[in-house]
């Protein structure tokens, strides 16, 4: 229900927002012509949006403190609509035949723009799988998780250049050199916290790129490296169009690739480790984990995709220099895993998608892309900080517990157990 | 090579204006993250929104042919006001609904803060580099030594100094300053002696966005253009320096910055100037691992 005050609210933080937007949002300097230009519709703009928009905001915030209440007293958290979907067959079947379809005659229905366009979505789908190992799973924010991908794609790029060695070998080459890059940045940065790290690895992304810009001799400078040749399938000449297909199949299969080992890493033995590392550092390593063997595998693995999406992105767009490399790119990577929901793949997965091919197919809202990813990280922390899709956490329970007749609830639960069969709830 | 004393000089002056900058917006890192252990990524944005509120205003005053002095004092209030509002709303919208959150929540927040304000000033401005005003005039007592240093840097070294004793006293002898240490020590303890924690935050992010407002107009005078990306690198510098001594501490944040200032300075000066921004970082990482507390810093263990 609206009442006066919650109105007297929304115009008071209308006002507020006017004030505050006035001479960035109103005033333009022209200061060679020595002209200004006052645009009072962009106040009136903001004003009523703000007032509109404040409504929402505290509707929001209430449901979110109601929720946080509820489960404070001890209700359940209702299942997510992706928990149900996951775990009932009959709907995760067809949806995943679906899906399979699509991308097997996307590039047979659509044309090549759309199927670059889709290939470029796939090598940032690989990429939000890579770091979501180290963000998502691990819980290390990674800021500069953009050099592994840029020592993917000059490793290709050199190598060609210098030793004439081709895609499939790069690939592999690449993918190790991440790998030991990821050791290298993970030993000095073993012993700090969160926070310490991510400014780090944003230094260290930003070491990376200024390097490759700086050392003319070595990775040609800001001008980069051309002529990269496009992988080869089997010793085929293939038509233009023809490759950018079978670029696009190579990527949906690394992809499912990925997918695969993600997913079989996260229910391994070290999975659970990156886990309980995420969630308490002190206690993993009261439970006997080795942290510092944790946090470098988790790095290696995270690099390792970055490495081999750069050498795929170095193959398919024949061209690299060190702008392709920005912080930014590292940041549209976390949008991708926060946006999608930290730790689950279907959503890392939904993530790229949404965020690398909605800006391609609504030119208009092209400009205001960083601006919407901005305000999206924001929101997502505050309403929705498990992402679109939240990662289901498998569930563990002992058999030999129940058949013995034991309640699930008497006595302590074994150790093992006691780890993972609390359900993600904070 | 012989010893040039007058180059070194200039080195040293120009190193101790760049670090003085690097402390003026060090000193926001430094208060709030002792408060609230928030590495405040939009820090440096807040630097860059002063420096375009007191480009923006100076050009208008300038137009209507305002005295030089009464458009330096606007400009300079405008951009500190303004700062002040932006961190405060900031803090309002992006940090405090994730108070109880895990800690990398306000650290993503604090990104998506960042990467908001940078493009709101792209596209609500410019890209291009504006022209920004000289507010501060060259003094003509200080020709003699103008050589070395200009009168914009020697501006900007005065005010860092004053801006350092003003928080030091606020900090060490207010009641406000009391009830800020209180916080950074336990916060839930604070709470229940009575202070009112909410305040006491938002009074830590309106001082640190004055001061680095303080620097944006500084920096902007003695820099001559400006663009929405300054905010960016001069924040991680910043950062660095908060870090390198020791954060939390604010003659910590201006050692810190001053000795960044000196080492890039001498570094660009005396080996080579192309990987001057390279040179933080690296420095950021060796600190961090030989001397995690920074200089002035106490190193910390981590509470369970």
């Amino acid at each position: 229900m609206i009442t006066i005050e919650e109105i007297k609210r929304s115009f008071l933080a209308a006002l507020w927002f006017v004030f505050l937007t006035f001479p960035i949002m109103v005033i333009r300097v022209n200061t060679i012509e020595n002209t200004i230009e006052w645009r009072f519709h962009n106040a009136v703009i903001i004003g009523v949006s703000i007032f509109f928009l404040s409504f929402l905001w505290r509707y929001l915030m209430r449901r979110k403190e109601q929720g946080a209440k509820a489960l404070q007293q001890g209700a359940t958290p209702k299942p997510t609509l992706t928990e149900y979907f996951f775990q009932d067959r009959r709907f995760y079947i067809p949806g995943l035949t679906a899906a399979a379809v699509f991308f097997a005659v996307f590039p047979f229905v659509f044309s090549i723009y759309q199927v670059n366009i889709m290939s470029n979505a796939l090598i940032y789908v690989m990429l939000g799988l890579g770091l979501n190992i180290v963000v998502g799973l691990a819980g290390l924010l990674d800021l500069g998780y953009v050099a592994f991908y840029a020592i993917g794609a000059y490793s290709y790029a050199l190598l060609n250049l210098h030793y004439g060695v081709g895609f499939w070998l790069a690939l592999p080459i690449a993918a190790v050199l991440a790998a030991s890059a990821g050791v290298l940045l993970g030993f000095p940065v073993l012993r700090l916290r969160g926070d310490y790290l991510a400014i780090v690895t944003l230094g260290f992304g930003e070491i990376i790129r200024l390097i490759l810009e700086n050392w003319n001799s070595f990775s040609h400078g800001p001008s980069g490296i051309a002529n990269i040749p496009q992988p080869s399938f089997f010793g085929l000449h293939l038509s233009l169009e023809g490759n950018t297909s079978a670029v696009y199949f190579l990527l949906v299969a690394l992809s499912l690739m990925t997918i695969f080992f993600v997913n079989r890493l996260r229910h391994s033995r070290i999975g659970r480790a990156w886990l309980a590392l995420r969630e308490d550092e002190v206690a993993c390593q009261a439970m006997g984990i080795d942290r510092t063997k944790t946090k470098l595998t988790a790095f290696a693995l995270g690099a390792t995709w970055a490495g081999m999406a750069g050498v795929v992105f170095a193959a398919k767009t024949t061209f690299i220099n060190p702008a392709s490399f920005t912080i930014w790119e590292s940041i549209i990577i976390l949008c991708i895993v926060v946006l999608g929901g930290m730790g689950s793949v279907v959503g890392v997965i939904t993530g790229a998608m949404v965020l690398i091919l909605m800006p391609e197919y609504m030119r208009a809202f092209e400009q205001y892309r960083m601006l919407i990813f901005g305000g999206v990280l924001i929101l997502m922390m505050i309403f929705r900080p498990h992402g679109i899709i939240t990662a289901v956490r498998k569930k563990y329970t002992f058999e030999g517990l129940e058949a013995e007749g034991g309640a699930p609830g008497l006595g302590a639960p074994a150790p093992a157990a006691g780890l993972e069969t609390r359900s993600e709830s904070n | 090579m012989h010893w040039d004393y007058s180059y070194f000089m200039e080195l040293f002056l120009g190193g101790l204006a760049k670090g003085s900058i690097y402390a003026l917006i060090a000193l926001g890192y430094t208060m709030v993250y002792g408060i609230i252990e928030l590495i405040n990524f939009a820090h440096g944005d807040i630097y860059m929104i002063g420096a375009f509120t007191a480009l923006i205003v100076a050009s208008v005053l300038t137009m209507l042919a305002w005295n030089k002095l009464a458009i330096l004092v606007i400009a300079t209030l405008a951009a500190v006001v303004y700062a002040s509002a932006y961190g405060w709303t900031a803090e309002k919208i992006a940090y405090k609904p994730l108070r109880n959150a895990p800690r990398l929540s306000p650290l993503i927040s604090a990104i998506g803060v960042s990467l908001f304000l940078e493009n709101y000033v792209l596209l609500a401005q410019t890209s291009d580099f504006l022209p920004f005003p000289s507010l501060i005039p060259d003094f003509k007592w200080w020709e003699p030594y103008a050589y070395m240093i200009s009168s914009q840097q020697l501006m900007i070294i005065i005010v860092t100094a004053v801006v350092m004793v003003l928080l030091t006293i606020l900090i060490k002898f207010t009641r406000t300053g009391k009830a800020m240490r209180a916080t950074a020590q336990d916060m839930s303890m604070a709470i229940l002696v009575g202070i009112d924690v909410d305040r006491v935050i938002s009074i830590t992010f309106i001082i640190g966005s004055a001061t680095a407002a303080l620097g944006g107009v500084l920096i902007g005078s003695s820099m001559g253009q400006i663009n929405f990306y300054i905010g960016f690198i001069a924040g991680i510098k910043a950062f660095v320096a908060a870090v390198l001594g020791g954060i939390g501490s604010i003659p910590g944040a201006v050692l810190g910055g001053l000795v960044l200032g000196w080492t890039e300075s001498f570094f660009t000066g005396y080996i080579s100037s192309d990987y001057e921004d390279v040179f933080a970082f690296v420095f950021l990482v060796l600190i961090l691992i030989f001397r995690p507390g920074g200089i002035l810093g106490r190193s910390q263990t981590q509470k369970v």
